[in-house]
């Protein structure tokens, strides 16, 4: 389901690094050889094999991050992002494949949309994407797309993200027709009757300074609602970019339930919250809005005790002069690929709130699950799908720092730690620094 | 598990370049307000001679940039720069390249190339006033963003209650109306805390912001809480920013009714301000905005002289200044 450049494949030994793949139960030093872009050998002193050597003393070496939810902008916006400076930020970020949303222009509802954005991949992405498919014609929420012919044709799951299936009939149909293909039904959380021309979350910071406020409820009735039909159709389902404490219980509850429930966080509700937005820079402007310390304690929390399964960027690209407008006028969204792991190394693993461990998993085999993809682990015999992380590196991020298109990061200006030095994604050295 | 750190104090670089401007009531202090009334108060009395022109800012220039509608903000903001000598624009989005398409950002590099030294800008979204200071080298004085600010209807209103009622430590103040839509009302509850004064709102629940507690004020949805005030400060129902169908309350009608200030809901001698424009019948009664009682005329006096105040002291050497809120970076 995932398509992009696969050769030349590597033949390559990383040597010395610590080798962390929790899910393999690995953390050692240890010498790592790919040969033809396979995982051939862990152990110790490894024979070269006349491949090219890595040495990476000190570095962590990890099973490569699965990015499921990036606005690519193509078809439509390519001033903003396409399909190669997407998959290019996405090698600097450490990723080895990524989903792309349906909500370009055109949307991605048909399988002629849908097939040649797969083929233009073949050729265009660094790394693997895979691309989501509109649930309903045109995101309007009225009519379900033919999604058998999109999942023939490729599809990895359906979403309307960017916005909320209305109309509670029209999601039943969705989660039952969406079992018949095998594909996960992912869910944009929002009733809009409550978040209508809401800027920021609703609470002191928004009372204060004016904003129409766009509260937790907003969110989290939606999740009760789409559990709730899960549960009764029985089917899975997976939500994007939970921002709020309401909706992590409500997960919660449901998951002890028997819910087949997968969520995500962004790294940016994990680092942030809506205190940050008192500076009235666009590029803290973000649909779900950042939230409140109590959100932000509940998303961390649940991150770490696997409520929450996968760390998402939602990036989503936005041109320039469209940020550089007044805090209110500006669209919603940041950058996120090329930062992931810094900003959540930086704000959650350094200051203890969660292990390394952890991250790296909702950040590899976590976000592949939610959609049935193959989870990338350091073992013999898998492909590499690997990423070198300094994580000594401290470094400031500047315009100049990107290989997106777009430059709308909440992270300008700001210094961070843990740098990418590498990344193979299926067999093929994408990134190095 | 550990503390969350908030992250404001680590998040970026200044939003902003460390130059003077008057954007926020949190961008001065109580001895800053001081200082302006005090300065206000000596334009009072240079404003009762027969020539009322002062030369303090001869050959500066000051630009109006008004993307709203505005009677007695423009009107005050130019006479009060006219009375100090300076040279006045005033650009308003009609008429201008704004008709155009053009963005503020551009509009405002292109003002900021006749080297304004304070610019005033009046703006339908939170944020423009930021905008503007980031993106040229004049002084940005905010005459009202959005909902957010509007720093010198809060001034007018400290000085009026100072004049009329001889301080504002200790005052009660009763904010009555459609908090939620107004600038004023944030400045001003700001401004009125920073000097000691006492807060109460009270309104419609859906026009009460939730966790508007936290600016240092109580809120209450029964008017009968403005008994006690020593100065009742009627909102005007914002009807423009009313969304159809947001139910904020059923009908104006009904508003006026259980909101409305009347002769029966205040006492004499209590004192009665209201930022203009009125509607009369809604959030005040004819005979209460028509009473010895209400000071909303003074108002509009006041509004001048602060205004002459705000201008004197960003460009001589008054000490306001921007605090920047989120902004060192991580260790």
């Amino acid at each position: 389901m995932l398509v992009g450049n696969t050769e030349p494949k590597e033949n390559i030994v990383v040597r010395g690094a610590r080798v962390v793949d929790p899910v393999e139960g690995v953390d050692a030093v240890l010498d790592v050889r790919v040969d033809d872009g396979v995982i051939a050998a862990l152990g110790t002193d490894l024979d070269t094999n006349s491949h090219r050597v890595v040495e990476a003393a000190g570095l962590v070496l990890a099973p490569a991050f699965v990015d499921p939810h990036v606005h690519l902008r193509t078809p439509g916006r390519e001033d903003e992002e396409d399909i190669a400076s997407g998959t290019a930020a996405a090698a600097a970020g450490g990723y080895c494949a990524i989903l792309a949303m349906p909500n370009t222009d055109p949307v991605v509802d048909s399988a002629a949309t849908l097939g040649s954005l797969i083929e233009a991949a073949r050729t265009q992405a660094e790394v693997p994407v895979g691309f989501l498919a509109a649930i309903t014609k045109a995101q309007r929420g009225a009519e379900l797309t033919e999604m058998g012919e999109l999942a023939d044709a490729g599809a990895v799951g359906f979403t309307d993200d960017g916005m909320p299936v209305a109309a509670p009939g029209l999601m039943r149909r969705a989660l039952q027709y969406g079992a018949v293909t095998g594909r996960r039904i992912a869910v944009h959380c929002e009733e809009t009757s409550l978040s209508r021309e809401g800027q920021i979350h609703e609470g002191e910071v928004s009372a204060e300074l004016g904003f129409t406020g766009y509260p937790s409820v907003a969110e989290s009735l939606m999740v009760e609602r789409d559990l709730a039909l899960a549960a009764y159709e029985r089917q899975p389902l997976h939500l994007l970019h939970l921002s709020a404490w309401e909706s992590v219980q409500a997960v919660r509850r449901a998951r002890a339930q028997g819910v087949q429930a997968t969520a995500e966080v962004t790294p940016h509700h994990l680092c942030l919250t809506d205190e940050a937005v008192r500076s009235l820079d666009p590029n803290l402007k973000m649909n779900p809005p950042l939230r409140a310390a109590s959100d932000r304690t509940a998303l961390v929390e649940a991150l770490k005790d696997g409520t929450i399964t996968a760390i998402a960027t939602d990036h989503a690209p936005h041109a320039r002069h469209e940020k550089e407008v007044p805090f209110e006028a500006a669209p919603f969204g940041v950058i996120g690929l090329e930062t992931a792991f810094a900003a959540v190394y930086t704000h959650v693993v350094e200051p203890g709130l969660v292990p390394l461990e952890v991250v790296i998993e909702r950040m590899s085999a976590g976000p592949a699950r939610a959609y049935g993809l193959d989870e990338p682990h350091i073992g013999v015999g898998k492909p590499a799908n690997l990423v070198l992380l300094d994580l000594t590196a401290s470094y400031r991020i500047t315009e100049d720092s990107f290989r997106s298109r777009s430059i709308n990061s909440w992270l300008l200006g700001a210094t961070v730690k843990a740098k990418v030095r590498g990344t193979i994604a299926a067999g093929r050295l994408v990134y190095s620094a | 598990m550990a503390e969350i750190r908030v992250m404001r104090e680590d998040l970026r670089p200044p939003a902003m370049p460390p130059r003077r401007h008057f954007i926020s009531i949190q961008d001065v202090t109580r001895e800053d307000v001081e200082r302006l009334l005090a300065t206000a108060r000596t334009f009072e009395r240079s404003l009762e001679r027969e020539v009322k022109k002062l030369p303090t800012l001869k050959g500066r220039l000051v630009i109006n940039v008004f993307y709203e509608s505005s009677t007695r903000t423009s009107s005050s903001f130019e006479l009060a720069a006219k009375r100090l000598s300076a040279d006045t624009m005033s650009i308003k989005s009609s008429g201008s390249s704004v008709d155009k398409g053009e963005s503020l950002k551009d509009t405002a590099i292109t003002l900021g190339a006749y080297d304004p030294d304070v610019i005033v800008i009046r703006h339908p979204q939170i944020g423009a006033p930021h905008l503007v200071a980031r993106v040229t080298e004049a002084h940005v004085v905010n005459a009202g963003d959005g909902k957010h600010q509007h720093p010198t209807q809060a001034l007018l209103d400290l000085y009026t209650m100072r004049q009329e009622l001889g301080r504002i430590e200790g005052l009660h103040v009763a904010i009555v109306g459609d908090v939620l839509h107004s600038r004023v009302a944030r400045s001003l509850i700001q401004a009125l805390t920073l000097m000691g004064a006492h807060v109460t709102l009270v309104g419609p629940p859906a026009l009460l912001p939730r966790g508007v507690e936290a600016m240092g004020c109580e809120a209450t949805t029964e008017i009968s809480a403005i008994a006690g005030a020593d100065v009742v400060y009627v909102l005007r129902m914002q009807r423009e920013r009313m969304q159809e169908g947001a139910n904020y309350v059923p009908s104006l009608r009904e508003y006026a009714t259980r909101w409305g200030v009347t002769p029966e809901r205040i006492r004499p001698g209590q004192k009665v301000m209201h930022p203009g424009p009125m509607n009369r019948g809604v959030e005040i009664d004819p005979r209460v905005a028509d009473h010895a009682d209400a000071l909303i005329e003074t108002q509009v006096r006041a509004g001048l002289v602060t205004r002459m105040a705000v201008l004197y002291d960003l460009l001589t050497t008054g000490p306001i200044e921007v605090k920047t809120e989120s902004v060192l970076e991580v260790a």
